[in-house]
């Protein structure tokens, strides 16, 4: 671990070339246009492009982690937190119907208006 | 109103003797961010009038009894604008109060402004709000940090009493640093998320930035506790945060990270930190070398764990119920797909794709689950490390603020601003960065940070620690050329 651990911390002061600290290792399959798809986000080509460029950088840099043993290690998804929290499933007060659509963009008859859903 | 009101405990001061209402504190915060924020661009906003109109029934007796707060962009406060700095949430207004509002209201405070930051907090240095760039006080061509960049600048620059801020890996405490003002962020669980727009659930937190240690003992006392909006709030007792705040720091057992003291660091940082460390022991704490062997991993753990939650987070953004709407959408895939172009900016972008790589299906196990594994690391380190120290001591920053532009087409070389603060996200435990001096670079005075850490809901024993050095300089006393009041 102690030889991976020295370059990360060089980089404060390491502006580009990742690729001369990690020779060997080329992790990234990100395609960054079908990921883009799956989050329903539109991008240009040129976004796409740059994005690829950078992120392959970032997975790079994250594959560290692939050097960490981590063998019956129990993963924290968080930090400390209670489980399993319960309510009572009563009425309270919440947001009348003018508040809950107010922010609406496209509103007609009280109701929100929604882009076609079925051909 | 003068500036020796320029503090929650001066200001109560000055209210309870009534030698200044709320009303004209109100007045004196705009009057500020009149001369000021011209140049600062901290704000984004500010309702005077409806501040006013809260001052003329506020009950003075209470802990924070008419002292304006300002609010970053990314906090619920009802009827006025939450837009995250970003375009879409372009006219949004929120429909209800942040938890944090309505505890900060009932003891006696008054939301005054909104703060610019980061869209939806992602970025180190406020260059990625979609509204304006904040400048620091200190030097108007360099950043203010960020996420709570404008939270911090408006502090720094004497044009708001205190602020809220959000930290999800440092956002809270680099600013505070980099603009030479506190910044404490709760510990996990500590203070409710409701109402606060979540960018990553299991790792945000809302605290305050403030001009004295004591500022932000009285506002977490007014903001802590369980909350039932929120089930990852804990049921943990509060205890009045300022009553340890006395000076003294003996018997107090405080670690050096070695991992925090390294090659790259800016040697005028790691000069006022040791310079803080040697201020702290004589005071009377002893110091001890101490190691958290999985600190090297946190930035790469944080960036897989922040941007998948993120991913889900921001995948209501849909232009459905709020915000942005793409105009004459062909299909529903071409309404989702073009609202969020138009909507989001490139760095929430780029974490929407990372985080959504790192979640799908075949990487799962090697990031995500990875991730959480080499987490649980990094949370041991930090429970072993505090069965024998009572709190950490380390920089806030590598550097003092950049110029704009510096890091911006870098997004790792921006990620790494945040080296020393994400850890604390990573474990749940609690930090305040206080300032420890200044940097000398091109003629500009530039403030520095000193982090100190300790263990989750021991937040008593850090602003006791960060207290007693406070006190024992006048950093925090330093005032910036541009300065509003």
């Amino acid at each position: 671990m102690e030889s991976i651990a020295r370059p990360v911390w060089r980089w404060l002061d390491f502006a580009g070339g990742f690729a001369e600290i990690y020779p060997l290792m080329s992790s990234s399959h990100l395609d960054v246009r079908y990921t883009a798809q799956l989050a329903r986000l539109d991008l240009t080509d040129d976004e796409i492009a740059t994005f690829q460029s950078q992120l392959s950088q970032v997975l790079e840099y994250v594959d560290q982690l692939k050097q960490v043993d981590v063998d019956g290690i129990d993963p924290s998804p968080y930090s400390d937190a209670e489980f399993n929290v319960v309510r009572l499933d009563e009425i309270r007060p919440s947001l009348t119907h003018e508040q809950a659509i107010a922010n609406a963009p496209q509103k007609a008859n009280n109701l929100v208006m929604v882009t076609k859903v079925i051909e | 109103m003068s500036s020796e009101f320029l503090s929650i405990v001066a200001l109560r001061k000055a209210i309870s003797s009534g030698q200044v209402s709320p009303a004209d504190a109100v007045r004196a915060v705009a009057a500020a961010a009149d001369k000021v924020d011209g140049s600062v661009q901290g704000y984004l906003s500010m309702d005077v009038e409806s501040a006013l109109a809260e001052a003329e029934n506020v009950d003075t007796s209470l802990p924070l009894g008419g002292v304006p707060i300002a609010i970053k962009d990314v906090i619920n406060v009802e009827g006025q604008p939450c837009g995250c700095a970003s375009q879409i949430l372009k006219g949004y207004r929120a429909p209800y109060n942040a938890t944090v509002i309505d505890r900060l209201r009932a003891a006696g405070a008054i939301p005054l402004g909104r703060t610019n930051m980061d869209e939806f907090a992602m970025g180190s240095s406020t260059e990625n709000s979609s509204v304006q760039k904040t400048s620091n006080p200190w030097s108007l061509d360099r950043i203010p940090g960020g996420s709570s960049g404008g939270s911090a600048a408006v502090v720094a620059a004497g044009e708001a009493i205190a602020a809220l801020g959000s930290d999800t890996g440092g956002s809270i405490r680099q600013p505070a640093a980099l603009c030479g003002c506190v910044g404490l962020k709760p510990s996990y669980g500590r203070v409710s998320r409701y109402g606060l727009v979540a960018f990553a659930s299991s790792l945000d937190q809302i605290g305050p930035m403030t001009h004295t240690v004591e500022d932000s003992a009285l506002i977490l006392n007014a903001i802590a506790g369980r909350d039932r909006m929120d089930s990852t709030s804990m049921d943990h007792e509060v205890p009045d945060f300022t009553a340890g705040l006395n000076g003294d720091l003996k018997g107090m057992r405080l670690g050096l990270p070695k991992e925090y003291f390294i090659d790259g660091i800016d040697p005028q940082v790691l000069e006022a930190v040791h310079r803080a460390v040697k201020e702290c022991e004589s005071l009377g704490a002893e110091i001890v070398e101490v190691s958290l062997p999985n600190t090297e991993h946190a930035v790469a753990v944080y960036y897989i764990l922040a941007t998948a939650e993120a991913s889900s987070n921001l995948a209501r953004f849909d232009g459905v119920r709020y915000g942005h709407r793409a105009e004459n959408p062909s299909n529903l895939l071409d309404h989702y797909g073009r609202t969020r172009q138009e909507g989001f900016g490139p760095e929430v972008k780029r974490r929407i794709i990372l985080g959504t790589y790192v979640l799908s299906s075949g990487y799962y196990d090697a990031y995500y689950l990875r991730a959480q594994k080499v987490r649980t690391l990094i949370r041991r380190d930090f429970q072993s490390v505090f069965e024998n120290v009572d709190a950490l001591v380390c920089p806030t920053t590598p550097t003092p603020a950049f110029r704009m532009g510096e890091k911006t087409s870098d997004p790792l070389q921006m990620y790494l601003a945040d080296i020393f603060t994400i850890a604390a996200n990573l474990a749940g435990i609690c930090g305040i960065s206080v300032p420890c001096g200044f940097a000398n670079e091109g003629g500009s005075q530039l403030p520095i940070g000193l982090q100190f850490m300790a263990k989750s809901m021991d937040e008593s024993t850090l602003l006791r620690v960060a207290h007693a050095y406070e006190q024992s300089t006048d950093w925090h006393r330093q005032r910036p050329a541009n300065f509003g009041f």
